[in-house]
């Protein structure tokens, strides 16, 4: 029997989906995508026959939700204002879960990728997927996936260089 | 290239290893909200030993010695019951409350709801005689038998038994064989005794 329980899911991929969200959504919408990730998983648990790759899966779902929020906040605007409320948010009550700020800078460049770009990016550094993963969970092609990770890179290091 | 390529990787490995405080409790807030969950459990210690619970909307429909992990109860929850399966403690307070009391002696009764979808066939009817014993007293498995509707069954019976998914709270515990002897139990005849000496029983046996 290789089908895994819901709850082991949880507790084995928790970490990793919180940590890949922190990245794509920011700490501010990480809580919120971590939540309807979690809930669509759990809704679409009976339909999933392979188990062999719960970590690609998970990500997949976490991925659609930072989509999700991208286009949510543009309707609402201002990324910057909630990274500021994020931080203030970390000095007042101590939470561990906020990135350095000198990456939090980094990453707020990253979400300003543009779409494609900043989603192939981030699994690929963050979630640690493979390309072919990234191309399953996007619904490209693994050469696309590639490309995309390196016009991100192009693009991140014009941005430095300037 | 490599520069920018290198600090990502060093900001990923940087990002919190560890979710922040609370996240669990909120995901489970969620989760019970969302009316997505068909059954809920909890795995807790009781005087009786580690025990897992698990309830769907019926009622409790599973209750299992842990002593050897929980693993194996959630496999077959997800496989039996459904794969939507959520660890919320607080669907499981009040029968906790119940099995802790029940364990030292204060209550001799439980008022728990229970969902009978995994017991099936001659198993029901074998079931339903046991939950008829009260505490205190005792039965055996050739008694249980002829209950059920099928004299001389004892031995089907005891196969039933042993595969009770509620122990305790149907008291598969209190069926002995005739003449006295202990027979089984699924979580362990040092337990089976256990329980009985808890509801008064003088024991010898075995």
């Amino acid at each position: 029997m290789d089908e895994v329980p819901f709850p082991t899911l949880y507790a084995a991929h928790r970490a990793a989906v919180y940590r890949y969200l922190v990245a794509a959504v920011g700490p501010e919408g990480a809580e919120d995508c971590f939540q309807e990730t979690f809930l669509a998983a759990l809704r679409a648990f009976p339909r999933l026959v392979d188990h062999r790759n719960l970590r690609a899966w998970i990500l997949t779902i976490a991925h659609r939700k930072a989509i999700d929020h991208h286009r949510d906040r543009r309707r609402r605007g201002s990324e910057l204002a909630s990274a500021t409320r994020a931080a203030r948010r970390a000095d007042t009550d101590g939470v561990a879960a906020i990135p350095e700020p000198a990456d939090e800078a980094l990453w707020a460049r990253v979400r300003a990728l543009p779409s494609r770009q900043r989603t192939a990016l981030t699994l690929r550094v963050v979630g640690d997927l493979s390309y072919a993963a990234i191309a399953a969970a996007t619904g490209t092609s693994a050469e696309a996936s590639r490309q995309n990770v390196h016009l991100a890179l192009v693009r991140l290091r014009r941005e430095t260089d300037r | 290239m490599i520069h920018i390529r290198r600090d990502l990787a060093a900001a990923a490995c940087r990002l919190p290893v560890r979710p922040p405080a609370g996240l669990d409790d909120r995901w489970r807030d969620s989760a019970q909200a969302s009316g997505a969950v068909d059954v809920a459990y909890h795995a807790f210690d009781t005087p009786l030993g580690r025990l897992l619970a698990a309830v769907t909307r019926v009622g409790l429909v599973r209750l299992a010695f842990i002593d050897h992990g929980e693993d194996r109860v959630l496999r077959e929850l997800s496989v039996a019951v459904s794969p939507r399966l959520v660890e919320l403690p607080s669907r499981l307070a009040s029968i906790r409350r119940e099995l802790e009391a029940y364990g030292r002696g204060r209550i001799r009764a439980f008022d728990v709801a229970c969902d009978w979808q995994l017991i099936r066939g001659f198993a029901e009817p074998v079931l339903r005689a046991t939950g008829a014993i009260a505490y205190g007293e005792v039965s055996t498995y050739a008694a249980i038998a002829r209950a059920a509707g099928v004299a001389g069954a004892a031995r089907a019976a005891g196969n039933a038994l042993a595969r009770n998914p509620i122990p305790i709270i149907i008291p598969c515990h209190r069926v002995l064989r005739t003449g006295g002897g202990l027979g089984g139990y699924a979580g362990g005849l040092e337990r089976k005794r256990l329980l009985l000496r808890l509801e008064g029983h003088e024991l010898e046996l075995d």
